[in-house]
């Protein structure tokens, strides 16, 4: 048992510094001050209300629930094929496609904004959302490509010849036994790629423009201007938010064996 | 069991980049026979199998299947069966639904549908499991469910792919007395691939033997074990001791030696089985390098000048120890006679 003290003692550190600053955060919201602070001022609910009635947060919200949804839903449609591919055919090109597939999330996402923005939206003038929305898919393939690729690896091929002996065709194979059996992976991958997308700060920052901002930078934006806990309460607010879905995920489909 | 042929394979071929899996492969079936294809991992066994399901395509050769060329036909038009060695079972899908998982397809609905599922349940005796999934059952189980799935369809062929090597014992004979019932029953024309000459010796109804992506021997059981005709088979069917023929002789390690008795006219080799060498008199000698006890009997095997000699004796005679020398002798009339060496 002695010798086990000092792992303990590096456990219990390790796991303040990775759940501390959430319980600041869910402290600091509750405060009744008016600036952020911690340990917080007194107790009151009104920056928490106070969230509700900012009319740019209700904008950039619902532009970063579309985005996280419609980009994680377009990188999954293109991520599927790419993993089935690279799982079940021994392809020339395959270390290079996957080295591609991702390579967004080894550069940093500076580099990728700076990027997008310099050579499609400045030079074609591409709508906003529209510039949003393909890097956010680009930066969320990765993610679906590595967790339905292992669900692949642990799906064994030969049942998909089983169907075809039993007279479906190949593609209808995919569609009645490869795909029913990676749905656990495909909606771990979808969890994983929303609340990535949702998060992205470093690429929507040189992408978002007037009127245009997801919920992230539009924070960033709001602690610029005031410097009150409303942005500490709706922090609060969406780390609660992920906490469910990670909690609802596991518990259904056991989030944790796919990522 | 009729005559004529109804699947055949012509000068089947099938090549990957620079290997051969099966080189020219000639074979016919009648309808209702029991074939199994025996043969060493790597002898083109499975391959073959593959291309007659449809799952491989030949680079080239024929398939002839019921009077139809079906050497293009794709694996999902063939009407042949597979059992897959790892069953293969569809795990999101109930032990039912796995069954009438290709009935379906091919249309049938409401209470045909269900009454020929449950007819294939009854044949494998595993009605009461059919709202099991799969991973609830044990391996025989599973098998069976792959054996139903595959029979309700009513194949031409029914292939098995090394079907019972993932299960026990005990299992294994199980399900082989129930492959043989199925097969008596249904009249269904089967191809069973396996590496155990024991499982090949017992099921079929004649065994082809294969190496090196080539038909080695073809013939019934008996035959095989009788009367195998090169020392491949020879070795394969447990004739442990073979030596080629020259002049006469015995060509060995030693050079050529003399056989007692007299060589039958035209065996390239002699082979004897473990309890065909005489032990105790006779003119070699070989010193013990190891004994192994089998039962009835024990199994020695001998260095001697005409090189390592496997030799079984009556486990009631005492034990020859590490070192001993024995005499032994490999009389002409016990062996089998080959008609090829290499």
């Amino acid at each position: 048992m002695k010798a086990r003290l000092p792992s303990y003692a590096v456990l219990t550190l390790l796991v303040l510094f990775l759940v501390g600053p959430f319980f600041v955060i869910v402290a600091a919201s509750f405060s009744a001050g008016s600036t952020l602070a911690f340990p917080p001022q007194g107790f009151s609910f009104k920056w928490v209300e106070k969230v509700f009635t900012v009319e740019s947060f209700q904008a950039s919200f619902a532009l970063s629930m579309f985005l996280a949804i419609v980009a994680t839903f377009a990188a999954l449609v293109l991520g599927v094929p790419v993993s089935y591919a690279l799982s079940r055919y021994r392809l020339p090109l395959a270390e290079t496609v996957r080295t591609i597939v991702s390579s967004p999330i080894i550069v940093p996402g500076i580099v990728v904004g700076l990027a997008l923005l310099r050579y499609l939206v400045v030079p074609f003038g591409m709508d906003i959302t529209l510039s949003l929305f393909l890097a956010h898919t680009a930066l969320v393939l990765p993610y679906a490509v590595r967790v339905v690729s292992a669900s692949l690896e642990n799906l064994r091929s030969d049942i998909e010849e089983a169907a075809v002996l039993l007279g479906s065709s190949r593609i209808g194979a995919f569609f009645r036994v490869v795909l029913p059996n990676i749905r656990g992976g495909i909606l771990a991958a979808f969890i994983l790629g929303f609340v990535t997308s949702f998060n992205q700060v470093p690429v929507s920052l040189f992408l978002t423009g007037p009127g245009v901002r997801t919920l992230p930078i539009d924070m960033l934006g709001y602690m610029e201007r005031t410097y009150d806990p409303s942005v500490a309460a709706l922090s609060a607010l969406l780390a609660f938010m992920s906490i469910g879905i990670v909690f609802i995920a596991e518990r259904f489909i056991g989030f944790s064996r796919y990522v | 069991m009729s005559d004529h042929v109804y699947l055949s394979l012509e000068a089947l071929t099938l090549a990957y980049g620079d290997t051969v899996a099966v080189d020219g492969l000639d074979l016919s079936i009648a309808e209702g026979e029991l074939i199994t294809l025996l043969g060493p991992s790597g002898c083109g066994k499975t391959t073959t199998m593959r291309a007659v399901a449809g799952l491989l395509k030949p680079s080239s050769g024929r398939i002839m299947l019921d009077g139809r060329d079906v050497t293009r036909l794709g694996a999902n038009k063939r009407q042949v069966g597979l059992v897959f060695q790892s069953y293969a079972l569809f795990p999101h899908l109930s032990v039912y639904e796995n069954v009438a998982f290709g009935l379906k397809l091919k249309g049938e609905r409401g209470r045909d549908l269900e009454g020929h599922v449950m007819e294939g349940l009854k044949t494998v005796g595993l009605t009461q499991f059919a709202s099991r999934k799969p991973a609830e059952l044990s391996g025989g189980q599973q098998q069976r469910v792959s054996l139903a799935r595959s029979m309700v369809m009513h194949p031409k062929v029914l292939l098995l792919d090394e079907p019972l090597s993932n299960l026990d014992a005990r299992l294994r004979l199980e399900m082989r007395t129930e492959l043989q019932r199925v097969q008596r029953e249904t009249g269904v024309t089967m191809i069973f691939v396996t590496h155990d000459q024991g499982e090949a010796l017992a099921l079929a109804d004649r065994i082809v033997l294969m190496k090196g992506g080539a038909v080695e021997q073809i013939g019934t059981p008996e035959d095989l074990y009788n009367r195998p005709k090169s020392a491949f088979v020879a070795d394969f069917v447990g004739f442990e001791n073979v030596f080629a023929v020259e002049d006469g002789k015995l060509r060995t390690a030693d050079g050529a030696v003399p056989v007692s008795g007299t060589v039958p006219a035209g065996a390239a080799a002699l082979a004897w089985r473990p309890a065909m060498v005489a032990l105790g008199s006779g003119p070699h000698h070989g010193s013990v390098r190891g004994v192994s006890f089998a039962g009835g009997t024990r199994e020695y095997l001998l260095d001697s000048s005409l090189g390592p000699i496997k030799a079984e004796a009556d486990a009631a005679l005492p034990v020859h120890d590490l070192g001993t020398t024995l005499a032994f002798d490999l009389p002409a009339e016990r062996a089998a006679p080959l008609q090829r060496y290499a």
